[in-house]
């Protein structure tokens, strides 16, 4: 349980990025965190692993007050993936660098060594297992990032832009994996631009302009508003575009899903043809 | 990484800004000399509070108290290493006079990062690398240079993402002894070279790529003038360094312990 309270934060140049944010993620949910460049998204989840501390206001998680626990140990239930992972490779082996946040967390190398595995087998890494990071490709070392965050099984899962520099394949198999963590009943933030991406997994999305929510609901509802997403500057989805146009065929304006829009165009097909 | 911040350019407009680079240079050059030539107190203050009318008049407070702070520090080290060492070569006594020399030392210290600081953050780069060309160093260096300076800023800037990456993956930068500490950076450092280094080859394509070096004489949008104000600070330069030698070499300049 994630709960925000009123959060302003200044950041020590001055900028003041959030402006009184309130928001309360339950156990388990899928959110998508959306914005232009500057709205304040990446502030705002920084928030969740006490990276930033709130300049007014607060936030607990699991009713623990970000101010009274250290990084580390808020850590311990909030993992979160940085945008580039280069800016977090450093071992000569993957697995040394899987297993870093593991030992730093203070697990028994029984339980890292058990935990390695998985993680590896998890994001398809077993083979690279006594490869330098470096001499991985980007969409690889991205994984390796992931597989270092998820190695110690956080409840909540935090992505900033996990769909940047990936190929459509990979962003099928990231939206694969995030449903699988949903079936284990973890909560997953994603921090994005990536409209497509956000309609294809349909989750709970949270628009920011400016320091503030602007809206807050279902990505079903959310991405089929032109006024309201306008005004962050974000294109409809394709699928929600086409229907917007097709409202004269009588057919509904909030779809954006692909297979629910030829399930609904299919059986408008099939009455005309009556 | 706020001694960075004390050195960042923002760019205002004020008359100290729109100094010429290179007259602004020779001051700092001058305050610099200065500087090194008075170990006594008096002088030292006294060119703290020169500087303090060029902060003002620059509106650069704000950045220049955090290159300040950034320099408390070192400038607290060099007290301890000054008072720690006098006591030991005056036979385990301390004067009025030791406290003031070291003082007075870490002064110096203090005033040498400000009068750099007030230079960094009124010079863009740019004005700075116009103004290497047209001393005539040549552009190969005075590219580098500005590059260098330029890069400054991403680079601290960097460097608190990847802290940040590691303290989420549960670094604790400050736990354990002092060698464990200095082995806590290496997550930090290693990821940082590879970066810069990744990124100066990302650059050089991107020179190469825009025919840099494909004629030997560059030709420059803008060029440097000299205006009135950069003569006043000509004036003003040679003034304090006629003055400082002078008293250098003819006025025994009392310590603070002597006069009162």
């Amino acid at each position: 349980m994630i709960e925000v309270e009123d959060v302003h934060y200044v950041y020590p140049s001055g900028v003041e990025a959030l402006k009184g944010v309130s928001l309360a993620i339950k156990d388990g949910e899928f959110i998508a965190i959306m914005g232009q460049n500057g709205a304040g998204k990446t502030t705002l989840v920084k928030h969740f692993n006490g990276l930033l501390k709130p300049t007014q206001g607060n936030v607990r998680i699991n009713g623990v007050d970000t101010r009274k626990a250290s990084i580390a140990e808020l850590a311990r239930n909030v993992g979160f993936v940085f945008q580039n992972p280069d800016h977090q490779l450093f071992s000569e082996t993957v697995e040394e660098e899987i297993s870093f946040a593991l030992k730093n967390f203070g697990f028994e190398p029984g339980v890292i060594e058990k935990r390695l595995d998985w993680a590896l087998n998890l994001l398809g890494l077993t083979q690279y297992r006594k490869t330098s990071p470096f001499l991985l490709s980007g969409g690889e070392r991205k994984r390796v990032a992931l597989a270092s965050v998820l190695a110690w099984d956080p409840q909540v899962l935090v992505l900033d832009e996990p769909t940047i520099g990936q190929d459509h394949q990979q962003k099928e198999n990231l939206r694969q994996f995030i449903i699988q963590m949903q079936s284990q009943g973890k909560t997953v933030v994603i921090v994005t631009h990536d409209v497509e991406f956000v309609a294809e997994c349909s989750p709970r999305v949270i628009l920011m302009k400016e320091g503030k929510i602007v809206a807050d609901g279902e990505g079903k509802e959310i991405l089929t508003n032109p006024e309201v997403l306008a005004q962050s500057s974000i294109v409809l989805p394709q699928v929600a575009q086409i229907f917007t146009q097709l409202t004269a065929l009588g057919l509904p304006k909030d779809v954006i899903d692909i297979y629910e829009a030829k399930e609904i165009l299919l059986k408008a097909l099939k009455e005309r043809q009556k | 990484m706020s001694v960075f911040d004390g050195l960042k350019f923002r760019k205002v407009h004020s008359p100290i800004h729109n100094l010429d680079p290179r007259m602004k240079f020779i001051y700092v050059i001058a305050l610099f000399v200065v500087a090194i030539l008075f170990g006594q107190i008096i002088p030292l203050l006294a060119l703290f509070v020169l500087q303090l009318p060029f902060v003002l008049l620059a509106r650069v407070q704000r950045q220049w108290l955090r290159s300040l702070r950034g320099a408390a520090f070192l400038a607290a080290f060099i007290f301890v290493i000054n008072i720690v060492t006098r006591f030991f070569y005056s036979g385990y006594v301390l004067t009025g006079a030791d406290w003031e020399y070291s003082a007075a030392m870490s002064l110096r210290f203090v005033v040498l990062v400000e009068s750099f600081s007030v230079f960094f953050l009124t010079t863009s780069p740019d004005h700075l690398g116009l103004a290497l060309e047209q001393t005539r160093v040549p552009y190969e260096f005075s590219f580098a240079f500005t590059t260098a300076v330029r890069f400054v800023p991403v680079l601290a800037e960097e460097a608190q993402t990847i802290m940040d990456a590691q303290k989420a993956r549960g670094l604790e930068m400050e736990k354990g002894n002092f060698m464990k500490k200095i082995r806590n950076y290496i997550p930090v450092l290693i990821p940082l070279i590879v970066s810069a280094i990744r990124r100066s080859l990302e650059l050089a394509e991107a020179m190469e790529s825009r025919a840099w070096g494909a004629t030997k004489k560059r030709t420059n949008l803008y060029a440097l003038k000299l205006h009135r104000g950069d003569f006043a600070l000509l004036a003003l330069t040679v003034g304090i360094l006629a003055v400082s030698i002078y008293v250098y070499l003819f006025i025994p300049v009392p310590t603070l312990v002597e006069l009162l």
